[in-house]
């Protein structure tokens, strides 16, 4: 058995549980006794109820042994497994907050389908992750309940806006962990707390049951202590959902067995480096171990060429104002009347929205909403809205001119190591300009990739970025396993 | 493009619903104000003849079988709600 089950993989542990070597009550109570002794200084979870932790692990034992009395085959991976999950996305029965005000006591009536399809495959949903106030942000600053801390460095933050679920996964509260990506939100925190994390195509998985930030940019995706991990996840969750009309009909291939098949061919990836995404503003250190991991693919027989993306530098322009402007219409629904916080004294039923709106919105929501509501108004609408989404259409044609000649895409995840808490808080556009090598993903909808390359002299972790064709997931999980194959940074763990 | 100085914030916080304070009105309108002299940065692209994306993968005429299926019932749609009377949600009066 691992000296330490909660550091443990889902292969490691499902593995175990497999041969009866452990049980999910034992892995449970293991990783319930980590959170304890370390949450108090991470601050990863918002909430999360032992009770009903314990309660499905117990039923996953049963379901084990019951289905080993009946000789019935092998279970799912995830069966057993506790997966963490960020506090946007939907449990039934389990509070619902997105860290705002605004939904503080909110409880869900119904799963998310992502939800449902992890019971499904008989994971434990534990806990409810912290996270930016409605997933706008990229530290965790933005939370109305408390800033969680980066493991690697408890003064620094864990990245954002899925920073609960990056820093949870990292300091062994959760052997895998869900979160939300409209901007890089999964990337970003992966990178930050050396996990994997992974961004699916847009399309790829459900958004029912996810709280709406941005809808044309917002995707579910895991975070996992391996490429391995992640790809089991994202089989768990993938898929086409009728209740999402935006997901797709595309069929879910096996993950792992397809990684493990490309892996067995031999077959030679064509990789491209972006050269805007290594300009000014990338911090030395980063840029030498992203520079070393694609060193690592050229010795491994790798084609490694230069490519561009010329309109890199319009990315952030054009996600602010998109972004923005859709989530102003998604929160229209916060108005105090069928759920969340009400104001108290309001005067009218308009003046409640007013208040209501004024009292539980924090102040990066707030400004996300007008800045949204003002790009979309009578006058300035084509202006930088239509601007915006027609610079969209030019940004996705450099990606896809680009595979024309490279299977992948290789980039720094973020442009520095994790910030001290408080270095950026004052200034949201310096906040926002951090975002510059992932949002370019999201406007494009495709798939996109953290892994661990690397440590600063100073000890903060280094992700290496890898951006797949549109949902060519397999391939892209395939490259980033070749890496880790050869490397050992995902095997380190923070001392707490 | 317009001049960021026509942000209007009283204008648009109304069109929000949202009302804010003296402080924030100061705060936000800098802060926006840098935003949108960083996102004037747009005007340099040439974008005639450009269709707008609204979607990566965008679908279109998604159909679903017209057959009813049990959704949230009365208890679970009300469970959240801040006040209530009747199976009804209760609001302040919107007529006189």
């Amino acid at each position: 058995m691992p000296e330490e089950l909660f550091n443990s993989t889902i292969a490691e542990l499902s593995g175990l549980l497999d041969r009866g070597a452990l049980s999910s009550v034992e892995l449970m109570k293991a990783v319930i006794a980590r959170t304890k002794a370390v949450d108090g200084r991470v601050r990863a979870f918002n909430s999360y109820d032992e009770e009903d932790a314990m309660a499905q692990a117990r039923a996953s034992d049963a379901r084990r042994a019951k289905a080993k009395g009946s000789g019935s085959g092998a279970a799912s991976r995830l069966e057993g497994i506790p997966v963490g999950i960020k506090d946007v996305i939907s449990v039934a029965g389990q509070p619902l907050t997105a860290s705002s005000r605004i939904l503080e006591g909110f409880v869900s009536p119904y799963d998310a389908t992502v939800t449902r399809k992890l019971k499904a495959a008989g994971a434990i949903c534990w806990g409810r992750l912290n996270l930016d106030e409605f997933a706008m942000g990229s530290s965790t600053e933005n939370s109305a309940f408390a800033t969680t801390s980066n493991p690697w460095d408890l003064e620094r933050v864990p990245g954002g806006s899925s920073g609960g679920s990056a820093a949870a996964l990292a300091a062994g509260e959760a052997v895998a962990t869900l979160g939300s990506d409209t901007g890089g939100s999964i990337r970003q925190p992966a990178a930050l707390c050396s996990v994997v994390g992974l961004k699916p195509s847009y399309g790829r998985v459900s958004r029912y049951g996810l709280i709406a930030f941005a809808s044309s940019l917002d995707q579910i995706g895991p975070f996992a202590r391996s490429v391995e991990d992640a790809a089991t996840v994202l089989g768990a969750i993938a898929g086409h959902d009728p209740r999402d009309s935006t997901s797709l009909r595309q069929e879910v291939p096996d993950y792992n067995r397809g990684v493990s098949d490309l892996a067995k061919s031999g077959r030679r990836w064509k990789l491209g480096i972006p050269r805007e995404y290594f300009g000014e503003g990338l911090d030395p250190e980063v840029g030498a171990a992203v520079q070393a991991a694609i060193g690592e693919y050229r010795r491994m027989g790798c084609e490694v060429r230069e490519v561009s993306l010329p309109h890199t530098k319009y990315a952030i322009g054009a996600y602010y104002i998109i972004a923005t402007a859709e989530c102003s219409s998604n929160l229209a629904r916060f108005d105090g009347v069928r759920y969340g916080h009400r104001s108290k004294d309001a005067k009218d039923a308009i003046d409640l929205y007013f208040k209501t709106r004024a009292e539980g919105f924090g102040p990066e929501v707030k400004r996300r909403i007008i800045l949204g509501t003002y790009v979309l108004s009578s006058g300035y609408y084509d202006a930088y809205y239509l601007r915006a989404q027609k610079v969209r259409t030019l940004i996705r044609r450099d990606f896809l001119d680009a595979y024309r000649d490279v299977d992948v895409i290789v980039t720094p995840t973020s442009p520095t190591p994790a910030f001290r808490k408080g270095e950026k808080a004052a200034d949201p556009l310096a906040m926002y300009l951090n975002d510059i090598y992932t949002i370019g993903v999201n406007l494009a909808g495709l798939p996109g990739m953290s892994l661990p390359c690397g440590f600063t002299a100073g000890g903060l972790p280094i992700g290496l970025q890898l951006i797949g064709q549109p949902f060519k997931e397999t391939e892209l999980l395939a490259v980033a396993s070749a890496y880790e194959q050869r490397t050992e940074w995902h095997l380190r763990r923070p001392r707490l | 493009m317009p001049q960021p100085n026509d942000l209007k914030l009283d204008h648009i916080a109304n069109l929000a619903r949202l009302s804010l304070t003296a402080e924030e009105k100061e705060r936000f309108g800098r802060q926006l104000g840098d935003m949108l002299d960083y996102v004037a940065l747009l005007n340099e692209v040439d974008v005639e003849g450009v269709e707008p994306t609204a979607h990566a993968f965008p679908v279109v005429n998604v159909w679903a079988q017209d057959v009813p299926e049990p959704g949230l019932s009365v208890e679970d749609a009300l469970r959240n709600a801040p006040e209530r009377r009747d199976n009804m949600f209760v609001v302040p009066k919107v007529v006189e």
